[in-house]
């Protein structure tokens, strides 16, 4: 079965400096996969180039089979890759509903685009409540919700997840850990990178973890939790 | 009635340019987050090449408009994106701004190697008939010229609003300017939204461009560039985003402006000042009491740390050797120059070298506030005249001796400069810029006309210093005296600013300064008053601007407004920020490269080698727009080497020595080892 995301070799830098040497990992469609390290360590580059944020120095990275290496941003994300990025992953100077209506508007039509955001509105009525606030005064949790809640709506291939977890309230991460179940189960594949290695290895098949930028672990996720003693 | 009616029109068809400008400022922040200062200039492009083919070429209307506006205009704003804006999508604000002066400063002179602009009267507008006069009622009167530009910038308010409210096209446009990798990560082509909206914002500039001349009969820059500063009040209250906001602000402004001509007396010179400084008084009240201009926070690009760092200074890649060498070298051109002035060359190269010297204080004042603050201050031209006409005014009707009336002079300029940055404190630093260009516009038009200032019509003249026994008098024409006493005299002032720089620069002062440049928000929660520092930067800034335009003004004794405009302001930062603008050596350069550009590289070396490069070849001298453009496009390069292209040319070339001596050292350290072996 071709893996759904490949990195082969790849090696990313920013500037002279290097952080990712020689990183090689592949996910199957339908799984779950926990992306380990300490700070530092590549976790977030490594996201960044799964989704054509970073463009690798040197490797190969194939999606579904077909090569990316050279590939702009748009262009992963329009395979069906959706990159929650670490920190603030929604618009600030825009409203929940905009918010909604940018990352569901291409290649809808008006009345598709609608029907989208009523999905997305039912599964969150929080943010219904507050469809024409600036998402930049949304609180922390609230913002998580407006990318998941896109997710829900969308069902992209491939969703990563950098960081979802941080800074939230236990409850609240429990809530967001319970609904990456739920997108799961609608058949998207997950990368789930995660400073809190019990929640991630609880949902996870698989883990990698990473340490200055190389490969420490790659396997089922049960092996992980004796490497990630962070 | 009558009179109210005639007035309330009449400030409409007024208002209607200063709305279709404020429009087009909003639409270009809005869709590109550049404050687009250039815009007069875009304007300029289109006017020209409209009246190029409509009066001078005697093209039809519609095929002369359609060439001018719906293809040239665009066409320039997608070249300007693809070429430059599209790589400063995650610049800071401010350093858009400066490539956009740059622009301000280089299109008007690439348009004038093409079109003469001298001429360029009699403009006939895009409705035929322009001169018509309708009259609606009795006593109120309104050319078709002034109805169509009316009509335009009413409709493209609407269409604008339109976009933005309804399109999608219009949404993906914002998303870009907050971070064009998240809509990316959206699936959109950020670099086809951003390149569709600067096409946008330049058809609207064009558009502009073909309209406003009616009112002026003929096409100009300055024109454009003096509506600008209506426009910018207009756009300010919208906070830049509102396109309605915009547009009733810019007719409102007009109206406001008909009615204080008319219902003010007349006759003294306070209420015949009021009309053309309204704009000011209102950006300026706007940029005070507006609370939603206020400093945003966390408003940055949540992708920007994809990119990676910028590079490092010059100064700090150097190994101790190598700042030793650079030292010693520039000491030794240093000696070479001042020996060769002394003894060697004639009158006109001693004139120079105190002038660069004179200037290179006044850019010392940009280094303060822009390499150090980082912020951008266009008023710096109107503290350096605020030195040089308190000063002549102290010294000639006072009889205070003049390096007292200089130093007089520039604290009027410091306090004045710290209002500024009081004024705009809490304010975005885009505003902080625009609150200084307007002061300095203010100043122009304004403040230079009283008696007090400028002398009103008696034009005023400072003096020469004596100091106790030395007197700094301007030698006799014909004497064997030279000007050396006066050479030796900004030589130390020039000097004591270096240190007083450089002291500041190493004090609590500049590691505040730097810790603000970096991050406002974190510099605030370690207990850095934002505050007071920037306040010292502006106050300091605009003293040794003041100290440069004192001694400017008494050097040349005779000196006019003219030495200090506004624009000149403009060229100066641009100046500064292309050859250096974190040191004094940088000030320096750019006080070489001010004064030497235009009066010995284009009109005699530049010939000269090319005479010689080519025997049969013949030219006299260079255009002196060369030199706008030089430094204009150099400016452009700001975003990416914010320490200017000569010292980041430096930085490589001194990499590169680095690299060497570090080799070589390595080889011997290894050949120390294997002989110790
Ligand atoms: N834009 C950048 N420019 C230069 N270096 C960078 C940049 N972004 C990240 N790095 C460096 O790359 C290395 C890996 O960073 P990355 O953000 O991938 O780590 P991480 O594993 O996500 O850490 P954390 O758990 O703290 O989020 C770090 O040493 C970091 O300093
Ligand atoms: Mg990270």
């Amino acid at each position: 079965m071709t893996p759904l995301l490949e990195l082969i070799n790849v090696d990313a830098r920013y500037g002279p400096f290097r952080a990712l040497f020689d990183v090689s990992l592949s996910i199957q469609p339908g799984a779950v996969m926990a992306l380990l390290g300490p700070n530092g360590s590549g976790k977030t580059t490594l996201a960044r180039v799964a989704s054509g944020l970073v463009r690798p120095s040197a490797g190969t990275v194939r999606f579904d089979g077909t090569d990316f290496s050279g590939s702009e941003t748009y262009e992963f994300a329009r395979t069906g890759i959706f990159h929650a990025v670490e920190g603030r992953s929604i618009f600030a100077t825009l409203s929940v509903d905009e918010n909604l209506e940018l990352a569901l508007g291409r290649g809808r039509s008006r009345t598709e685009v609608s029907e989208a955001k009523d999905v997305a509105y039912a599964l969150f009525p929080r943010l219904a409540e507050r469809r024409n606030q600036i998402a930049g005064t949304l609180s922390g949790g609230e913002q998580r919700m407006l990318s998941l809640a896109r997710v829900l709506a969308e069902q992209p291939r491939l969703l990563i997840a950098d960081e979802l977890s941080l800074g939230l309230a236990p409850i609240i991460v429990d809530s967001v850990y319970e609904t990456l179940a739920h997108i799961r189960d609608a058949g998207t594949t997950l990368l789930i990178v995660e400073q809190h290695v019990g929640h991630a290895l609880a949902i996870a098949d698989e883990a990698v973890v990473l340490a200055k930028g190389s490969v420490k672990y790659a396997g089922a996720a049960e092996g992980a939790a004796a490497y990630s003693t962070i | 009635m009558e009179k109210f009616l005639s007035a309330l029109i009449e400030g409409m068809s007024f208002g209607g340019v200063y709305a279709l400008v404020a429009v087009g400022l909003v639409l270009a922040y809005k869709t590109s987050g550049v404050f687009n200062i250039a815009f007069g200039a875009q304007a300029f492009v289109s006017g020209a090449i409209y009246y190029q083919l409509h009066n001078r070429s005697e093209w039809p209307i519609i095929p002369a408009f359609l060439l001018a506006v719906v293809v040239a205009a665009p066409l320039v704003g997608a070249a300007l994106d693809r070429m430059l804006f599209r790589h400063l999508r995650t610049a800071p604000p401010l350093s858009r701004l400066v490539v956009a002066l740059g622009l301000l400063v280089a299109i008007p002179e690439v348009v004038g190697l093409f079109f003469k602009v001298t001429q360029a009267t009699q403009y006939k507008g895009i409705v035929p008939g322009g001169e018509i006069v309708y009259r609606p009622l009795s006593g109120v009167a309104i050319t078709r010229d002034d109805l169509s530009i009316i009509l335009s910038a009413a409709l493209v308010a609407i269409g604008l609003t339109i976009l933005f409210r309804y399109t999608s096209l219009g949404l993906r446009m914002r998303a870009v300017v907050e971070s064009p990798r998240l809509t990316e990560l959206n699936g959109i082509r950020s670099d086809i939204v951003g390149t569709t909206a600067w096409m946008l914002s330049s058809f609207v500039a064009g558009l502009a461009g073909v309209l406003l001349p009616t009112v002026f009969q003929q096409v100009s820059v300055i024109n454009y560039t003096t509506l600008l500063t209506a426009a910018i009040a207009a756009a300010v209250l919208a906070s830049l985003t509102s396109i309605p906001i915009a547009f009733a602000g810019g007719i409102g402004l007009g109206i406001l402006q008909q009615f204080v001509s008319r219902y003010l007396p007349t006759g003294n010179v306070f209420a015949s000042n009021v009309k053309p400084s309204l704009p000011f008084i209102v950006l300026f009240v706007v940029l005070l009491f507006k609370r939603s201009l206020s400093y945003e926070q966390g408003l940055k690009d949540p992708l920007a740390g994809v990119d990676p760092p910028p590079p490092v200074p010059a100064s700090a890649v150097r190994s101790r050797e190598l700042t030793i060498g650079t030292r010693i070298f520039g000491f030794v051109v240093g000696t070479w120059w001042f020996y060769s002035v002394l003894f060697l060359w004639n009158d006109i190269w001693l004139d120079r070298t105190i002038r660069i010297l004179i200037y290179a204080i006044i850019f010392c004042s940009i280094v303060v506030i822009t390499g150090m603050a980082g912020q951008i201050s266009f008023a710096q031209a109107t503290f350096a005249g605020m030195g040089a006409f308190f000063s002549a005014q102290i010294a000639t009707k006072q009889g205070v001796s003049v390096i007292a009336a200089i130093f007089i002079a520039s604290a009027v300029a410091a306090v004045v400069g710290a209002l500024i940055g009081l004024i705009a404190l809490r304010r975005r630093g885009i505003f902080l810029a625009l609150a200084t260009y307007a002061f300095a516009l203010f100043f122009d038009n304004t403040m230079v006309r009283y008696d007090w200032v400028g002398g009103g019509i008696f034009a005023i003249e400072s003096q020469r210093p004596v100091v106790g026994p030395v007197d700094f008098a301007r030698p006799v024409p014909g004497s064997t005296t030279r000007d050396t006493a006066f050479l030796v005299l900004v030589l130390v002032v020039l000097t004591l600013v270096g240190i007083a720089i450089i002291w500041m620069r190493n004090g609590t002062t500049g590691r505040f300064l730097d810790a603000l440049r970096g991050s406002e928000t974190a510099a605030a929660s370690i207990g850095i008053n934002a505050t007071k520092a920037r306040i010292i930067a502006f106050a300091v800034s605009a003293f040794i601007a003041g100290l440069g335009g004192g001694l400017l003004a008494s050097y040349k004794i005779q000196f006019s407004s003219l030495d200090y405009k506004a624009e000149l302001g403009l060229f100066w930062v641009v100046i500064v920020v292309t050859l250096g603008p974190r040191t004094v050596e940088g000030a320096i350069q750019a006080a070489a490269g001010f004064v030497l550009f235009q009066e010995w590289v284009l009109p005699t070396a530049i010939p000269w080698l090319y005479n010689h490069a080519l025997p049969f070849a013949d030219i006299t001298a260079i255009s002196i727009g060369w030199q706008q453009i030089f430094f204009g496009l150099g400016a452009v390069t700001y975003a990416k080497h914010p320490e200017g292209i000569l010292e980041s040319n430096k930085t490589a070339s001194l990499t590169r020595v680095q690299g060497l001596i570090d080799r070589f050292k390595s080889r011997r350290d290894s050949e120390i080892e294997t002989a110790s072996v």
